[in-house]
C-alpha cells in the first residue's frame, strides 16, 4: 500500500482527519527546510505538501509568492527540492510528501526523468496547478509508471460532469480548492465546502482534502467536519514571515517555531471537529 | 517538417484542444477551465454569426477608422535603395495602435456574455488604453494591470487610462513588467471569474485566446492583401512585423500564410544584443516550455525558471510568445529575427525624419529589419511592414536616451 493510502486508512480507523501543512522548499532557507518538515510532523502533520519554487506562481497570493521569490533567491531548483525530500526520508519513511508546483520546471526536467527521480527521492504525489486533466497526460502517465499519484484539483467552478471525469482519473486523494481565488485569499464558505465535498463523495471513495482559505483552528475545524484532510499554507508562511521581521538575529528554528505553534493549534481544531 | 506544409494546414490550427502542433493548449488552474470553455463555446457560435460580424466590422469602420491606409514610404525607400517599402498604418487607428482591433472584438464578447467588469494586462500601455477605451464606450468597469517599471516608462499612457476611467494596478512582483502584469491579471481573473471578462492583449494565454485574438487582428492582413493587389498589382514579396506576444504580426501574416511567394519576418527585441542575454527574443534563442496557459518558446534557465527580459520597448519586453508563432517557426513558414535597441532607435529617428511618421518603439524594431531586408532586395519587389503603433507614448523615453530633458 502506498504511504498516502496507508495514512488515510490509519486515520480512518482512528476516526481522525488528516492535517496537511504547505511550505515552500527553500523558504526561509534551504538549510532549514528538512528540519522544518520534521518539526511540522512533530506538530501533527499527517502529510506534507512541499511547494516547488517557480518564478511565475500564477495561483499564489502575495504571501506564498514571496515564499517562492525568497526560495529562488536562495538558489532553489526542482533538483534541490528532490534532494530535500531524499534527506527527509532518511529519518522519516512514513509521512507522505506531495510536491505542489507549476508545469514548466517539470517540462524542463523531462516527464520520465522527473518521475523516476521523484520516486527515488521518496516523493508520493504531485499537484501541478497549471496541468488540468486536459494537459496532464504526459506527467500523469510517467508518475503512474513509477507508482506515484497525480493529485487532481476540483474547484467551486468545476461543473458536475467534469467532476465525474476527474475522479475517474484521480489517485491518492482529491484536492478541493475551497475558494475562487489565489492561495491565502477569499472568504471561506464552509457550507458551500460541505455541499461540494458531499457531491464529490457521491462519485468517489477517494479521500477529499480541502485547501485555500483555511487560516486557523476554527476554520480548520469547520472544514474538517466534512473533509478528510485540511490543507493550510499561507497562514503558516505569514506566521514565519512575521516572526522573522519581529526581531533581529533570530535563529531559524525560532522562525520555524511560529509555524509549528500555529500548526499545533490547528491540529487541536481539526481534532475537535464535530464530525 | 517544411515538406508537410500545405495550404490546408494553416486553416487546421488550432485543433479542438487549442493546439498549434505541439504548442498552445490550456495550461491553467482548474478554477478557470469552465470560464475558458464558456468563452470557447460562445465564440464558436459567434465566429460565423452575421450579426456579430457586422457589429464588429461597423465598429472597426466607424469607431476605429478602418480600413487603415497602406502607405508607400517612397522617400524611405529612396534613402535605402532596393525594394519598395509600404507601411500598413495601424498607428492611425483610434487610440494609436493595432491593439484596439482586438479590444473591440473582445469587448463585444464580454457584452454578449453579460460581464460588467473587464480586466487587462499591459506593457507599453497601448493595450491598456485600448481596453480602457472600449470599457468607457460600453460603460464597463475596467482594471488594468501594469508592471511598476512600465508605469514609469509609459507615464503618458497611464494617465490616458486614468482619464478614461480605468483603474491602473501597479504590479510589484517579479520583474515588474508585462509578464508579471499577466500573472496578476490571471490572479484577478481566478478570483472574480464569475463577473469578469479578461481581455488578453496579444495572441498568448490559454486557448481560445490565441485563436480569437488572431481572428480579430487578421483584419490587418486581409486589408493589406487587397490593398497590395490594388496599389501594386501583386502580392507583397515580404511582410515584416515586430513580435512581442505576436498579435500585430499574426494579424498581418495570417491572411497570407497560404501565399507561398510571400516571405515573412517576425522581429523580436534584441535588446542589448542576443549574445548579452539581455533581450526579449524567445523565438530567436529560447526553448519550448509552459507559461501563461500555453506551451511555446520561452526565455528560461535550465531549471525552467522564466528569465527576466530586456528591451527598450515595453511592449516587446516579454519572455514568451504566442503559440502560433512557435509553430510557424518550427514548420519554417516564418523567419524570426531580432533587432537590437540601438537599431530600433536609429530606425525610429529615420522614419520620423524621412517620412514624418513617429513610430512606436515596438514598431521601430520592425522598421529596423525592413530597412536591412529592403536593401537586399530589388526595386521590382515590395515589402509590407506593419506600422503597429504611433510613438507619442515613447517620446519621453527617446528624449531621455538622447539626453534631452523635455
Ligand atoms: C505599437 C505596438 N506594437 C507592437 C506591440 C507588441 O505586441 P504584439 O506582439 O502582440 O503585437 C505593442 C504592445 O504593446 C504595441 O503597443
Amino acid at each position: 500500500m502506498s504511504r498516502l493510502s496507508q495514512v488515510f486508512v490509519d486515520l480512518q480507523s482512528g476516526k481522525r482527519k488528516a492535517l496537511i501543512p504547505y511550505v515552500v522548499a527553500g523558504d526561509p532557507s534551504p538549510e532549514g527546510t528538512v528540519s522544518l518538515l520534521h518539526s511540522l510532523v512533530d506538530a501533527g502533520a499527517d502529510i506534507l505538501e512541499l511547494g516547488v519554487p517557480f518564478s511565475d506562481p500564477m495561483s499564489e497570493g502575495a504571501v506564498i509568492q514571496k515564499g517562492h521569490e525568497r526560495a529562488l533567491a536562495n538558489g532553489m531548483s526542482l533538483q534541490r527540492v528532490l534532494g530535500m525530500v531524499a534527506e527527509f526520508r532518511k529519518d522519516n519513511d512514513r509521512t507522505p510528501v506531495v510536491m505542489m508546483g507549476y508545469a514548466n520546471p517539470i517540462e524542463r526536467f523531462g516527464y520520465e526523468t522527473f518521475a523516476s527521480a521523484s520516486a527515488d527521492a521518496g516523493v508520493d504525489g504531485l499537484i501541478t496547478v497549471d496541468l488540468p486533466p486536459e494537459e496532464v497526460d504526459g506527467v500523469d502517465g510517467a508518475l503512474k509508471a513509477v507508482g506515484l499519484d497525480n493529485i487532481f484539483l476540483i474547484s467551486p467552478t468545476t461543473p458536475e460532469p467534469r467532476v465525474q471525469k476527474i475522479v475517474e482519473r484521480a489517485r491518492g486523494f482529491i484536492y478541493y480548492v475551497a475558494v475562487k481565488g489565489v492561495t491565502g485569499s477569499g472568504q471561506l464558505d464552509t457550507d458551500e465546502v460541505a455541499r461540494s465535498v458531499s457531491l464529490i463523495r457521491e462519485k468517489t471513495t477517494l479521500p477529499i482534502a480541502v485547501g485555500f482559505g483555511i487560516k486557523d483552528a476554527a476554520s480548520a475545524s469547520a472544514v474538517a467536519a466534512s473533509a478528510d484532510a485540511v490543507v493550510v499554507g499561507s497562514a503558516l508562511i505569514a506566521e514565519m514571515e512575521q516572526k522573522a521581521h519581529s526581531a533581529e538575529g533570530l535563529e531559524e528554528i525560532q522562525i520555524h517555531g511560529a509555524a509549528v505553534q500555529l500548526l499545533q493549534s490547528i491540529r487541536a481544531g481539526v481534532d475537535s471537529s464535530p464530525s | 517538417m517544411t515538406s508537410e506544409v500545405t495550404p490546408e494546414l494553416f486553416a487546421s490550427v488550432p485543433d479542438q484542444d487549442g493546439r498549434f502542433g505541439r504548442f498552445g493548449g490550456k495550461f491553467v488552474a482548474e478554477t478557470l477551465m469552465s470560464a475558458l470553455a464558456d468563452l470557447e463555446q460562445l465564440y464558436a457560435g459567434l465566429k460565423d454569426d452575421e450579426v456579430f460580424q457586422r457589429e464588429f466590422d461597423e465598429d472597426l469602420a466607424h469607431y476605429v477608422g478602418r480600413p487603415s491606409p497602406l502607405y508607400e514610404a517612397s522617400r524611405l525607400s529612396d534613402a535605402i535603395g532596393g525594394a519598395r517599402i509600404l507601411l500598413k498604418r495601424e498607428d492611425l487607428n483610434h487610440t494609436g495602435a493595432h491593439k484596439v482591433n482586438n479590444t473591440i472584438g473582445q469587448a463585444l464578447l464580454a457584452k454578449y456574455m453579460g460581464k460588467k467588469r473587464v480586466i487587462a494586462e499591459t506593457g507599453a500601455g497601448q493595450h491598456g488604453v485600448a481596453s480602457a477605451t472600449v470599457a468607457a464606450r460600453l460603460g464597463l468597469e475596467c482594471h488594468v494591470f501594469m508592471g511598476e517599471e512600465d508605469i514609469l516608462r509609459q507615464a503618458l499612457n497611464v494617465y490616458r487610462m486614468k482619464l478614461l476611467g480605468a483603474r491602473v494596478v501597479s504590479v510589484t512582483s517579479g520583474s515588474r513588467t508585462l509578464k508579471d502584469a499577466m500573472n496578476e491579471a490571471m490572479r484577478d481573473w481566478v478570483t472574480n471569474v464569475d463577473d469578469t471578462f479578461y481581455i488578453i492583449g496579444t495572441v498568448a494565454g490559454p486557448h481560445p485566446y490565441p485563436m480569437l485574438v488572431r481572428d480579430f487582428q487578421s483584419v490587418i492582413g486581409r486589408e493589406a492583401r487587397a490593398q497590395s493587389l490594388t496599389q501594386c498589382g501583386k502580392l507583397p514579396d515580404a511582410l515584416v512585423a515586430c513580435v512581442g506576444g505576436g498579435s500585430n504580426a499574426i494579424g498581418l501574416f495570417h491572411p497570407f500564410l497560404q501565399d507561398e511567394g510571400v516571405a515573412m519576418y517576425g522581429v523580436e527585441a534584441g535588446g542589448k544584443g542576443l549574445e548579452t542575454g539581455e533581450h526579449a527574443a524567445p523565438l530567436s534563442v529560447g526553448s519550448p516550455g509552459v507559461l501563461h496557459g500555453n506551451r511555446t518558446y520561452l526565455m528560461q534557465d535550465d531549471d525552467g525558471q522564466i528569465l527576466e527580459t530586456h528591451s527598450v520597448s515595453a511592449g516587446l519586453d516579454y519572455p514568451g510568445v504566442g503559440p502560433e508563432h512557435a509553430w510557424l517557426k518550427d514548420i519554417g513558414r516564418v523567419q524570426y529575427v531580432a533587432a537590437n535597441d540601438d537599431e530600433a532607435l536609429a530606425a525610429f529617428h529615420r522614419l520620423t525624419r524621412v517620412e514624418g511618421i513617429i513610430p512606436a518603439l515596438e514598431t521601430a524594431h520592425a522598421m529596423a529589419h525592413a530597412e536591412k531586408l529592403a536593401a537586399s532586395m530589388s526595386p521590382e519587389q515590395h515589402i509590407v511592414v506593419n506600422l503597429s503603433g504611433r510613438g507619442d507614448k515613447d517620446i519621453l523615453t527617446v528624449a531621455a536616451l538622447d539626453g534631452i530633458e523635455v
